[in-house]
């Protein structure tokens, strides 16, 4: 039997959500039926709004998805008025204000506190020089992602930007493939570095050679979630640039028509695979849904790839880069991706002075900023911004990931960017790495959803619950070794439920270890893959330290964590237009 | 009025009657479950799995953990809360921290 978000979905879905969302929006939040509340708010989020979780009600997140991540000139500046004019709630971030955008994983951008009745002046602002919300979230396609750098480098074979380009030109908005089993994530890479991290998305095309052609080989099922980690497996499929469109096109009507619909839980591709393994998987691609012969797998590039791969080559594109046309592009660090609008206003003004005015979102949270002139480089590397988002920043800073966490989201067990600021801020200061280890990566996800994709980190931590003192605290699990490259590891889960405030300590006793016990030069990876499971968790234990951690208790429990008065109770949520609270039924 | 009872959000809460009621990251103690050998089993909710009713009670299966000592897993039928007026449709919950008792 279908799942009653199945049944929604056929009621309405995809195009036509937005008639809906610009009806309420003129009505206000009130107009939307209380006995229709979940229907609607799945059905927004194909649209791109996602309802803030409880306490937070009649507050949306709102994401945009920019294709590849590139964020044209003249956008950046438009991203900034949004979040400047609509996205202030009624509590500031005590590290980050009251306004800012978040540049995600999957190269898009989240806003948080926005209101219903706003959304049409929203999306003309945005669709005036466009930008869009479209499947940004729900069960369609997703932002297409892939080489943050594509057509700006100099490892690239092909050129990604256009495919990826080509891809979302055609597939959003397209009827056909609006509504899915589940989300559809692609990712499209032409480089030889392996930066498109298209081992962790539904759907990867990755350089490789056939028969003396440049095209891409084809990897599906690949994910994160719900400690149901899947690296996409190789379906012995080549497809030719122009192939592309075609090929994407059965493969997603094949999720579309196979999928399940009936276990939310078992919908996306990664357990259709498990079910059919990539033979059948192939074979009903080429029986089915496509009319062209499929060739089989080119000589792909992955014994040099390098992105994320253990060994400090290329762990991010964060630094100064030259482009194959001269100019250079530079990567700077945004600790946790999250920026002050009044610093994203200031990089699209910088980004215009020195460079096109184009940027970059990487898949780790970061932004580039491309085409700076030779002339002008150490003029740019000069600016005061750069001293807060640095394109040379200590290890720490630069191997910080977190998702959204239990601000805003309703799965999230714990706080978390507020929480990697810390950590990362107080690790730098107390923590001395290894001789030679230039790229550290910790990726702190609140859930077992894993946005801030934990396993593909160095260090890994996952929201958890423990007991200290026989008081529930927030708490991480703990996980080792993983990454991308050439042959993909997950994290190995070595140490359970530690007390938040004591990971810091933790991980300052576990570098002390790796430091002394090392062979030469291993790699931290190499030194956790060397080693049994019972081994790693004698290495290093949990320790209180210096570190102080504000939000050890249960932060789902309150409205807002950094509210004055966190009770749930004094939520002024749901509000009105003027974020106003409106009367209880009670 | 029928009740309405669902999870959404990969599971993420409990709505009744389209009001978000339940929600994961909760500490529930479970006393006489199969779920581990703790007594009681210090039980972290991280995803709700399956919702049902047997009036007046809703109940849940929840994807969780013991936080004592590190079994994971779904656990049996809890009872999350109860309608006991299907025509106000007014929901009550269980205090999580008091001691639930899983239908075997």
């Amino acid at each position: 039997m279908p799942t009653k978000v199945e049944n929604w979905k056929d009621e309405v879905y995809g195009n036509e959500i937005r008639d809906h969302l610009m009806t309420f929006a003129e009505e206000g939040w009130d107009a939307i039926p209380e006995d229709e509340h979940d229907a609607w708010f799945e059905r927004f989020k194909w649209w791109g709004l996602y309802h803030q979780r409880s306490g937070q009600e009649s507050y949306f997140m709102m994401r945009i998805g920019t294709p590849n991540g590139v964020i044209e000139p003249g956008q950046l500046d438009v991203i900034a008025e949004v979040a400047d004019k609509y996205a202030r709630g009624p509590v500031d971030n005590p590290e980050f204000g009251d306004a800012y955008c978040d540049w995600t994983t999957r190269q898009s951008i989240q806003l948080h506190w926005i209101k219903i009745e706003d959304i049409p002046e929203i999306f003309d602002m945005l669709e005036s020089v466009g930008l869009s919300t479209q499947q940004a979230c729900g069960d369609s396609w997703r932002n297409i992602v892939g080489c943050p750098v594509a057509g700006k480098d100099t490892h690239e074979h092909i050129d990604a930007w256009p495919v990826a380009e080509d891809l979302h030109d055609t597939f959003k908005g397209d009827d056909d493939y609006a509504n899915l089993p589940r989300k559809w994530k692609v990712s499209v890479t032409g480089c030889d570095q392996g930066c498109g991290q298209g081992d962790i998305n539904d759907l990867a095309f990755e350089p490789a050679e056939k028969d003396g052609e440049l095209g891409f080989n084809v990897r599906v099922g690949g994910g994160l979630a719900r400690k149901e980690p899947r690296f996409a497996r190789d379906i012995d499929v080549w497809v030719p640039t122009d192939r592309v469109d075609d090929m994407s096109a059965g493969m997603s009507a094949l999720f579309r028509e196979y999928g399940d619909r009936e276990d939310r839980f078992n919908a996306r591709i990664k357990f259709l695979m498990d079910e059919w393994g990539p033979e059948k998987m192939r074979s009903v691609l080429q029986e089915e849904f496509v009319d062209f012969e499929l060739p089989s797998a080119g000589e792909d590039m992955r014994d040099q790839y390098t992105y994320n791969a253990g060994d400090n080559e290329h762990g991010d594109h964060v630094g100064v880069y030259e482009q194959p046309d001269g100019n250079y592009y530079v990567g700077l660090n945004v600790l946790v991706g999250r920026m002050g609008v009044d610093d994203v206003y200031e990089l699209a003004d910088l980004a215009d002075e020195y460079g096109s005015g184009e940027v970059r979102l990487t898949q780790r949270q970061n932004i580039i900023v491309t085409d700076v002139d030779s002339d002008r480089l150490d003029a740019f590397l000069d600016e005061p911004l750069l001293e807060d988002y640095s394109p040379d920043p200590h290890p720490f800073m630069r191997g910080s990931i977190a998702c959204t966490g239990t601000e805003f989201c309703s799965l999230s067990i714990v706080e978390t960017k507020n929480r990697q600021v810390r950590y990362a801020r107080w690790l730098t200061d107390n923590v001395s790495l290894p001789e030679g280890v230039e790229d550290f990566h910790i990726h702190l996800s609140g859930c077992t959803a894993s946005c801030a994709q934990p396993q593909i980190a160095d260090i890994s931590l996952r929201g958890m619950k423990t007991r200290k003192d026989g008081e529930p605290v927030e708490a991480f699990d703990i996980g080792l070794g993983g990454g991308l490259g050439e042959n993909p590891l997950f994290a190995d889960w070595v140490e359970m439920r530690v007390a938040a405030d004591e990971v810091p300590g933790y991980i300052d006793n576990l570098l002390d270890a790796f430091e002394a016990k090392r062979d030469g030069d291993e790699t931290f990876r190499d030194f956790v893959a060397d080693r049994d499971e019972a081994t790693l968790q004698d290495l290093a234990d949990p320790e209180e330290t210096s570190y102080d951690d504000p939000y050890l208790g249960n932060t789902k429990m309150t409205w807002y964590p950094y509210a004055e008065d966190t009770d749930m109770q004094s939520s002024p949520a749901p509000t009105d237009a003027d974020d106003q609270p409106l009367p209880s039924d009670d | 009025m029928t009740t309405d009872v669902h999870q959404l959000d990969d599971g993420a809460w409990i709505s009744v009657n389209d009001s978000r009621e339940v929600n994961v990251s909760d500490l529930w103690l479970l006393a006489k479950s199969d779920f581990c050998d703790c007594a009681p089993t210090d039980f972290l909710a991280e995803g709700f799995v399956e919702t049902g009713i047997d009036p007046p009670n809703i109940q849940a299966k929840i994807a969780g953990r013991c936080i004592t000592c590190g079994t994971e897993g779904v656990t049996n039928w809890l009872t999350v809360g109860r309608v006991i007026e299907p025509e106000s449709g007014e929901f009550y919950g269980v205090v999580q921290d008091s001691v639930h008792i899983p239908e075997k």
